[in-house]
């Protein structure tokens, strides 16, 4: 006797398919919720002025935030320079060089510093570099993040790294090829759609952070001169609006989003795009 | 050192026992390659028990022998690929033109006796900077040189009128077969004394396979050609001598006519006959 | 040839050095220099761990672990208790995980099990873009839109309902814990849901297969198969979710409404761990005050440690199971 699957099962079954798919279309939604808001609130308060003027002193309304986004790009120079190379290097200590428990240890480490909230990241770089020289500076913001981007740094290195096919470097060493000419001349070339994508999500990232900047970077009303002196940043503007009493700021916050958002998700989906069209043994 | 040998009409017989005393494996012109009572482990497994074998200059000896005998260890073991691996080791006298290969510099030892591999790697180059790889990491640097070398090693390789149009393009744009006449030229470009070959042909199909045979017969007067086959035929088709391999044993090794058509041992008979592998 | 033998002669006398021959003696710097850039990483979790445990000191000695359960907070009287701090940050988290899990895993099992392939991968392609949507716009959603619409259409039928419960007395002003809460399970529901569904996806086809062959439906397999076998790696991804909850501070800090108080309603304004040290410590005057604030650094970077510790035996245990 053939046994009809039960009405009730059926029922259950499309149930749960509607009850989880409505769960996924409410998550999405959020999305595009966030970038319809910002798109109106924000894009309709961007003038020529944001991107040009200075901000104006608390009481008098316009300005803008040129020194925030070439201070955003200072920092991020630096949190690069000081991140990238260390977090790359030790990935390829990891991937070429590395026995396995040492790698065992380190990923774990690294695992570690990637879990640490940002804000306590932000008080170390204020323990070591603002509290010796005694102000807030670029250096100080730069450091934070830096250090922030060398976990990204280090995993991505090593995850596509391990990707090239070790009969790459066979075909090198059998040339009569070092190890280190290997690597440098024939494996991280074969890596680098993968790599460079990988550090382009990093400073994404990174480019949105705030909270360790609070009291690094800290902020400032006019142009940074320099590395050593305290800058603005789009985020930390964002926050010091987006509080502020007055709405002619909160405008120019919801401005300062639009731009930042749409800023991190452009890298997000160029990353991706490059990923996607690279070879195929560097896709996950 | 580099200059062709002229063929010889008598030649040495080949070592066909095992154990020989190494004072019979004086430098020999005929000997490229003299191997005495080598022993690898992986670990603690022991992968091969005290082969030794000659390789005789500009010719072709094939090793033959079924899955895992150990043919492809040895072949790495000739151009010390194995160093490579983690928690190896090897014992025993491997000499090339006389001179001890373990204690010459590795990477010497490596342009020396050169590589090519079951599947084709081209690098993610230029066709161009995939031949010129070899050269330049080696020192090599001035253009007209290297220009005038990739163009010689892809013709020995019988690649040149193919893509000699379209050096800069990608080596990936290749067919399988043609990047593996890609790796034969890139080997070729740095004029190894030998040329290691491990099983190149099993990736491709019979059109491909035949051409590289072909250049393989035409190349044996500039370098001394090693090749790890599990086919058969292409072995009596190719090579002067063969070599059989059994669970990392070298049972003989002879005339390539001599081991297929009247063995010396059981064990190669019954492989040969196809009773087993 | 007059090349042939140039290559020839060159290559055995070797001393013709190109720029990449050079990095021939290479070999033993590039290990070291990429060994140095390793052990650097040890030194500088070293050196934050170290930064915090000194700058702590001060507290620790004024008030030893008292500092943990006083909820006396007075910068002026240079009185200092983490309690409310610590409270805030774990009644925030806590609201938020609650809402975020449910959605989170229901979403993670649509697009593992029940979305067809591309629809799934779009979805999640747009949902992993949510996860890169920094904090500070998040939390200018969270002031200017999330907080009033709280504040209109939550509340009211709120308190109707169940505003007799502690959980849910007093006047609501807009910032409080409730409000972070939500912001809270926004953002970290993206999350929950990529790592979910990684799992959910790793659980082999084969035992899919097993039951929908003896005539199960897709969401019998799911719930009885498929969830079962993915539930360690599930669990991991909550603990992961609850670290990064813990430790977020912009969007908290905007909607929490930065009161040091400890209060046992949901809809009071309440304080974080984060939201303190972002409001108070650029200003922060002698040395009890920024220690204070410091060993409260210290506390959340233990917490978190400990809960991404636990999150990796549960994820390490699955991976077990899925080779």
């Amino acid at each position: 006797m053939m046994m009809e699957i039960s009405g009730t099962r059926r029922f259950i079954n499309s149930f749960m398919l509607a009850l989880s798919g409505i769960a996924t279309v409410l998550v999405v939604s959020v999305l595009f919720f966030i970038l319809g808001y910002l798109l109106i609130h924000g894009a309709s308060s961007l003038n020529w002025d944001f991107f040009t003027k200075l901000p104006k002193p608390s009481g008098e309304t316009g300005g803008g935030m040129a020194n925030a986004i070439v201070g955003s790009g200072k920092v991020l120079l630096l949190a690069t320079l000081i991140g990238v190379p260390i977090g790359f290097l030790a990935g390829v200590f990891l991937a070429e060089y590395s026995g396995k428990s040492f790698a065992f240890l380190i990923r774990y480490v690294v695992d570690l510093l990637n879990g640490v909230p940002s804000i306590v990241i932000g008080i170390v770089a204020y323990a070591i570099v603002v509290r010796p020289m005694k102000h807030f500076s670029t250096l100080a913001g730069g450091t934070a993040l830096g250090i922030m981007m060398i976990p990204i740094a280090v995993r991505t290195t090593e995850e596509f790294l391990r990707a090239v096919p070790n009969n790459l470097r066979e075909g090198a060493m059998a040339l009569g090829a070092t190890k280190a000419t290997t690597i440098f001349t024939v494996v991280i070339p074969a890596a680098i759609s993968g790599l460079t994508s990988g550090m382009m999500l990093n400073l994404a990232r990174v480019a949105g952070e705030t909270a360790p900047l609070l009291f690094t970077a800290l902020g400032n009303q006019y142009w940074s001169q320099g590395w050593l002196a305290p800058i603005a940043t789009l985020p930390v503007m964002i926050y010091n609006y987006a509080i502020a009493p007055e709405d002619d700021l909160h405008q120019q916050a919801w401005a300062a989003g639009f731009v930042l958002l749409t800023l991190v998700l452009l890298i997000n989906v160029t990353a991706r795009l490059i990923i996607a069209r690279g070879p195929a043994s560097q896709r996950r | 050192m580099a200059t062709p040998q002229q063929q010889q009409s008598t030649l040495k017989d080949p070592v066909t026992e095992a154990n020989v005393k190494p004072d019979t494996a004086k430098a020999d012109s005929n000997l490229k390659l003299t191997a005495r009572n080598i022993n690898f482990f992986y670990g603690q497994f022991q992968a091969l028990h005290g082969i030794s074998l000659d390789i005789p200059t500009n010719k072709v000896t094939a090793f033959i022998g079924p899955s895992g005998c150990g043919k492809s260890t040895f072949l790495r073991t000739m151009n010390r690929m194995n160093e490579t691996l983690r928690n190896t080791r090897v014992e025993g006298d491997l000499k090339l033109d006389g001179e001890n290969l373990f204690s010459m510099d590795v990477t010497d030892v490596r342009r020396r006796v050169g590589m090519v591999f079951q599947k084709s790697n081209p690098f993610p180059k230029t066709i161009f900077d995939n031949v010129a790889y070899g050269l330049r990491v080696n020192g090599i640097s001035k253009k007209s040189v290297v220009a005038e070398a990739v163009e010689k090693s892809l013709q020995h390789a019988a690649l040149w009128t193919e893509v000699k149009d379209k050096l800069q393009k990608p080596a990936s744009a290749l067919s399988g077969g043609q990047q593996q006449r890609l790796c034969i030229a890139r080997a070729l470009a740095v004029e190894p004394e030998v040329l290691l070959l491990d099983e190149p042909c099993s990736a491709l199909d019979p059109i491909a396979t035949l051409k590289i045979e072909e250049l393989l017969f035409q190349i044996k007067d500039i370098t001394t050609i090693v090749i790890v086959t599990h086919n058969m035929q292409q072995a009596a088709r190719l090579a002067d001598f063969t070599g059989f391999f059994l669970m990392g044993k070298l049972i003989e090794i002879n005339d390539t006519k001599k081991i297929f058509q009247n063995p010396g041992k059981k064990e190669t008979e019954d492989y040969v006959t196809g009773r087993f592998g | 040839m007059a090349s042939s033998t140039y290559i020839a002669e060159t290559l055995s006398r070797r001393t013709d050095r190109g720029f990449i021959a050079r990095l021939r003696g290479g070999d033993e710097i590039s290990y070291l220099v990429t060994l140095a850039c390793t052990v650097s990483i040890l030194l500088i979790v070293g050196l934050i761990v170290f930064e915090l445990w000194v700058n702590s000191r001060p507290t620790f000695t004024a008030f030893g672990f008292g500092f943990l359960t006083s909820s006396a907070w007075d910068p002026n009287a240079n009185k200092f208790g983490a309690l409310p701090f610590i409270y805030g940050t774990c009644v925030t988290a806590f609201l938020g995980m609650i809402m975020a899990v449910p959605l989170g895993v229901a979403a993670a099992i649509f697009l593992s099990e029940m979305a067809p392939p591309k629809l799934s991968n779009i979805l999640t392609f747009l949902i992993e873009l949510l996860a890169a949507v920094p904090s500070v716009i998040y939390g200018l959603i969270g002031i200017f839109i999330l907080v009033p619409a709280i504040r209109v259409y939550l509340v009211p039928p709120l308190q109707a309902a169940f505003g007799h419960i502690f959980l849910f007395e007093g006047t609501f002003y807009g910032l409080s814990y409730l409000s972070a809460g939500i912001v809270l399970s926004v953002m970290v529901v993206p999350f929950i849901i990529s790592v979910s569904r990684e799992v959910l996806m790793a659980v082999p086809t084969e035992q899919r297969e097993a039951a929908l062959a003896l005539g199960a439906t897709k969401w019998e397999t799911t719930w009885d198969i498929v969830l079962p076998n993915a539930s360690t790696g599930i669990f991991g991804s909550i603990f992961l979710a609850l670290a990064r909850a813990l430790g977020e501070t912009m969007a908290v800090t905007m909607v929490v409404g930065n009161s040091p108080k400890i209060s046992a309603s949901l809809l009071a304004p309440g304080y974080s761990i984060a939201a303190v040290i972002a409001n108070e410590f650029a200003e922060a005057n002698g040395d009890l005050y920024i220690s204070s604030l410091i060993f409260m650094a210290l506390v959340l970077f233990g917490l978190t440690i400990v809960i991404n510790a636990v999150a990796r035996i549960f994820i390490m245990t699955t991976q077990g199971k899925g080779a």
